[in-house]
């Protein structure tokens, strides 16, 4: 099996009292990767991570090397290293374990990250409800800052580095990555038309690198280890240690750090410890409330980008929420829409009317008061939200509401005809 | 008004961020742990201490919904209304604690005790249901504990 032999390395340090102080940190190996990178040239390091095959672990999955790559080299401007420390997605709690009990991991990525690009300023924008991981990476930046990793002439070295805190105040749309500029330049978090890219015009106008906490948690280690032993984790294109976040209707909910590709049924059966009462799944979404759900006789595959775009949804975060078989499909993607509807920063129109119209759809089909052409309305108005907004948080919104719909169509049409929720009662509720 | 406290460190953040305005969320964050809420006055000082038009500090507090724009309880009770909580009696939870506070979604009771909120996901899937108590977390919240809470925060 894929796990047999898999050693985690992104939690290792974790399993220690006080795994968030840098004096442990230190213990285990923590900041060598750091003093190992400001011996090589930047771009080594970009090409290293480029040849590991780490993908963006916020959702996206585009290949972290890549987009550093795209920061020009000559440019008279300041450059900057943004973490998304924004973890709202529905179903995804993975960031906040780093941010709890290993800052430091993620400290010395964003360090590396930032050396690699020319960056002399890094910020890390967390959620304003994370306001306990907020003040224990502030501590860990004093803590590095004293020990020479944070400041002027690093390590000895000619490269000087500042690390700051941004702390959110709760806005799903700041963790898309130009909204999140937006906010930290102290504006409403709204989206920016791309092109130009934030590696080009980004934060004050400056080059930009804005990065998922896990993807830079990954950094030290392909620093240390090399690159060649993070490609040889997992799937081609998609490799590395990956924290899965698993929650709803399994035994034991939780984050595993596991290789990518390893099996969602294996996932859910194996490190889950399956579902509650041996209830039979019915559906999973498998990496976040924008992906589209699988049937529980869908999950037979293997959790990485491709694997899961290839079956009609996505990987995400990689944090499957599970729902057995007393879930109502349709209260399932109301709560997903209805959490779209309220996000929706409301400057494009497909998505600030057709999330909430949605919305209102599945609450009528529900409670019984709808008719067989919402369904057709509903399916309608996803493909209009589709690629007709600025930013992603459209298609995030549309492509759930399709899936639930075609998915489970059956259940959809018998909420219609009974003209009532037949599992009314049901775990949901 | 804002106390000398606040308005010393609303100062000190300028230094901190590159732009004055790059300052007005954690300026926002500093006034309101003063204040409780972001009366209109409160806006108004902060756009001056950093020299914004109280514009676009209105634009930024009606944005962002953890910015109070009336008064909140002591106690403010956010609850998760997302599915991964829903799915492990979140709904249920919610119910009981509105029942036991008699508040609708988003009321102050009379006492200036509680404010109740549903929110979406809190980020704390693995533990649900979650909720929150001010600025702290309470997960795989049980009805027991609830109602222990409930008579605990005073």
């Amino acid at each position: 099996m894929l796990t047999a032999t898999f050693e985690p390395v992104l939690t290792k340090t974790m399993q220690y009292p006080e795994s968030h102080t840098l004096e442990v940190y230190r213990k285990h190996g923590g900041y060598e990767a750091l003093a190992m990178a400001l011996q090589k040239q930047p771009d080594e390091i970009i090409d290293m991570v480029k040849r590991s095959g780490l993908r963006g672990r916020g959702g996206a999955g585009f290949p972290t090397g890549t987009k550093w790559g795209f920061v020009p080299k000559s440019t008279d401007k300041p450059k900057y290293m943004c973490v998304n420390a924004d973890e709202s997605e529905p179903g995804a709690f993975k960031d906040r374990l780093i941010c709890q009990k290993d800052p430091h991991q993620l400290l010395e990525g964003t360090l590396i990250g930032s050396y690699a690009i020319g960056a002399n300023r890094a910020y890390i924008y967390i959620r304003g409800e994370f306001a306990h991981e907020a003040r224990l990476l502030e501590r860990a930046i004093e803590e590095a800052r004293t020990a020479g990793f944070i400041g002027r002439n690093i390590l000895g070295s000619s490269w000087s580095c500042e690390v700051t805190m941004y702390v959110g105040a709760g806005a799903y749309i700041c963790g898309e990555e130009t909204g999140l500029i937006e906010s930290l330049e102290g504006k409403r978090g709204w989206p920016r038309l791309k092109p130009p890219f934030p590696a080009v015009v980004g934060l004050f106008g400056c080059p930009t690198v804005v990065n998922n906490v896990e993807t830079l948690a990954c950094v030290p280690h392909i620093v240390k280890l090399g690159w060649e032993w993070f490609s040889s984790i997992g799937p081609e294109r998609n490799s590395g240690p990956k924290l899965y976040g698993l929650s709803g209707h399994v035994n034991r909910p939780g984050v595993f750090e596991l290789p990518m590709g390893i099996s969602l049924r294996e996932l859910i059966d194996e490190h889950g410890g399956g579902v509650p009462g041996g209830r039979p799944v019915k559906g999973v979404i498998p990496g976040g409330a924008s992906c589209p759900v699988l049937r529980g006789d869908e999950i037979d595959l293997p959790m990485d980008f491709d694997s899961l775009t290839r079956a009609g949804s996505l990987f995400g975060t990689g944090t499957p929420i599970v729902m057995d078989d007393t879930t109502c499909m349709v209260r399932a993607a109301w709560i997903t829409a209805r959490f779209f509807a309220h996000e929706s920063c409301g400057q494009c129109t497909p998505c600030r009317e057709g999330c909430g119209w949605m919305q209102r759809l599945l609450w009528k089909i529900e409670t019984g008061e709808g008719e067989e052409r919402d369904l057709d309305t509903l399916l309608s108005i996803t493909d209009q939200i589709e690629g007709n907004t600025i930013c992603a948080l459209g298609d995030a919104a549309a492509w759930p509401t399709r899936g639930f719909a075609k998915k489970f169509r059956e259940e959809f049409l018998q909420h219609i005809t009974e003209r009532r929720c037949p599992l009314g009662g049901g775990s949901l509720h | 008004m804002l106390s000398p406290e606040a308005r010393q460190r609303i100062e000190s953040l300028k230094t901190v961020y590159e732009t004055n305005q790059s300052a007005l969320i954690p300026a926002l964050h500093v006034a309101q742990a003063d204040q409780g809420w972001l009366s209109e006055e409160t806006q108004r000082e902060v756009a001056s201490i950093l020299g914004l038009t109280a514009q676009a500090v209105r634009q930024v507090v009606t944005f962002y919904t953890m910015f109070q724009q009336k008064p909140v309880g002591r106690h403010l009770i956010q609850v998760c209304r997302n599915l991964s909580c829903s799915l492990l009696g979140g709904q249920k939870l919610q119910k009981q604690i509105q029942d036991k506070l008699g508040l609708e979604d988003g009321e102050t009771t009379q006492d200036g005790r509680f404010t109740y909120l549903s929110v979406e996901c809190l980020g704390s899937c693995g533990t649900a249901p979650v909720l929150m108590v001010n600025d702290r977390y309470y997960e795989n919240v049980t009805p027991q504990q609830v109602d222990r809470l409930l008579e605990e925060l005073k």
